[in-house]
């Protein structure tokens, strides 16, 4: 039976770690709102560029569809790109998204393909590198971004893009968490090359006409150009997801985790009045058998 | 007066302008463009320059944009800018931080193309330094 000390100093250590988690919740709410707004604000751009895109992409035939959009016309070796959160201390968030990639590359090595992966994050990096050490080729660091920016998203892109032109994969994946809501985030796998394009019927009720359009330069031209940067945009989007959901789960986790303090506090607490009440019953007893001796 | 269309720029961060205009003046890659209401369907890229809009009630305004597209209909314009500032909020240092980064991207070049690419977007980049530094 552990001294009314003892106890003391563990109801304390667990008052003091129930404050951390209060803060580390609330600090990711906070973080929450702010990367929510970011995600939305991006929303209008990726939407009308899904819109235009598909737009072009009906007016180019596909014989002058440029690679990146028809892929190499092979599926030997995929590229993965995994992003996940560069801190832990978020539930389950880096490790769904790390289970669902290490399904994927385990199912890929099984039908024989070559896979590579580039982790964008540090604890996705920490999981796969385990298992998957020799197919890692890099890892991007974000950890001294405070804020995304699209700059980030398009540096990631154009790696990728220029990968793709010297022939380094034939099929690239992105690997990210999406968010529903702060207590949901579904990690999700989307292909990014070759890109593929909202049908264009979804695109003409968006932009308000299936209009015969001029362009200026030719379509072909704007399409090679417009599909690098919606690969940027792609990217942009799942680490602004990626945000969002890991400031979600954050806040959930710590939310539990200081309920699960104050549980263990309300615990100790219990036991160590029981015992305070136990001694001062056995320090009255001794009294009074010792007043009755005399 | 002229009729009102509807004008949107969007980068990639936030969406800058959502209103009606009366014309808007878009740095085109094959040149600068006017458009109005009820301008035929185009589509165009966009060089980096200064995009002029003319707002409906009166009042102009003038923005930055570094690249992008315009999608041009009789009934609206969208412009999705890589990035996008107002005038006013232009500094100096990330400009010279831009050109910079485009003359890296010249050495860096490796095949003919791509450098005449980004020699292109460096051309352009001074030529927008010199005319908005001034002002």
């Amino acid at each position: 039976m552990a001294s009314l000390k003892d106890l003391r100093n563990r109801i304390a250590s667990v008052k003091a770690t129930q404050k951390i988690t209060k803060a580390m919740q609330m600090v990711a709410a906070a973080k929450l709102k702010r990367a929510q707004e970011a995600a939305e604000a991006a929303r209008p751009y990726a939407e009308r560029m899904g819109a235009v895109l598909a737009n072009i992409a009906a007016a180019v035939s596909g014989n002058d569809a440029p690679p990146l959009m028809a892929g190499t016309g092979k599926d030997e070796t995929h590229l993965l790109v995994v992003c996940t959160a560069e801190r832990g201390l978020c539930g389950g968030f880096n490790s769904q998204i790390a289970k669902l990639a290490r399904e994927h590359i385990r199912s890929l090595l099984g039908q024989g393909k070559t896979v590579k992966v580039l982790c964008v994050g540090k604890k996705g990096y920490d999981v796969l590198r385990r298992d998957f050490a020799q197919n890692i080729i890099d890892r991007v660091d974000l950890r001294d971004v405070k804020k995304i920016g699209f700059e980030n998203a398009n540096e990631i892109a154009r790696r990728v893009i220029g990968m793709f032109d010297k022939g380094e994969f034939d099929v690239c994946t992105l690997f990210y968490s999406e968010f529903q809501t702060v207590m949901s985030q579904i990690p999700t796998a989307q292909q990014i090359i070759p890109a593929s394009v909202p049908a264009a019927s979804d695109a003409a009720d968006a932009s308000g006409a299936d209009a015969v359009y001029e362009y200026e330069p030719d379509a072909a031209a704007i399409l090679t150009d417009l599909i690098p940067r919606n690969i940027a945009v792609q990217i942009f989007r799942a680490l602004l997801e990626n945000a969002a959901g890991e400031m979600g789960a954050k806040m959930t986790a710590m939310d539990s985790a200081t309920r699960n303090a104050g549980e263990m506090i309300d615990k100790l607490s219990i036991t160590y009045n029981r015992q305070r009440q136990a001694q001062i019953t056995k320090e009255l007893i001794e009294i009074i058998s010792g007043a009755e001796a005399l | 007066m002229a009729d009102a269309f509807k004008f949107d720029l969007v980068s990639p961060e936030r969406l800058l302008v959502s209103q009606e205009v009366e014309s808007v003046v878009i740095p085109g890659t094959e040149g600068e463009l006017t458009v109005m209401a009820n301008h035929a369907p185009t589509m165009t890229s966009v060089k980096p320059g200064v995009l002029t809009v003319k707002a409906a009630g009166g009042g102009t305004e003038r923005y930055v944009v570094f690249g992008g597209f315009a999608d041009i209909l009789p009934e609206g314009c969208t412009v999705l800018a890589e990035s996008a500032v107002h005038v006013d909020d232009i500094n100096r240092e990330d400009l010279a931080r831009r050109i910079q980064d485009a003359r890296e991207d010249v050495a860096d070049a490796e095949d003919h193309e791509t450098r005449l690419r980004a020699e292109d977007f460096l051309h352009q980049l001074t030529t927008l330094e010199g005319a908005i530094i001034p002002a």
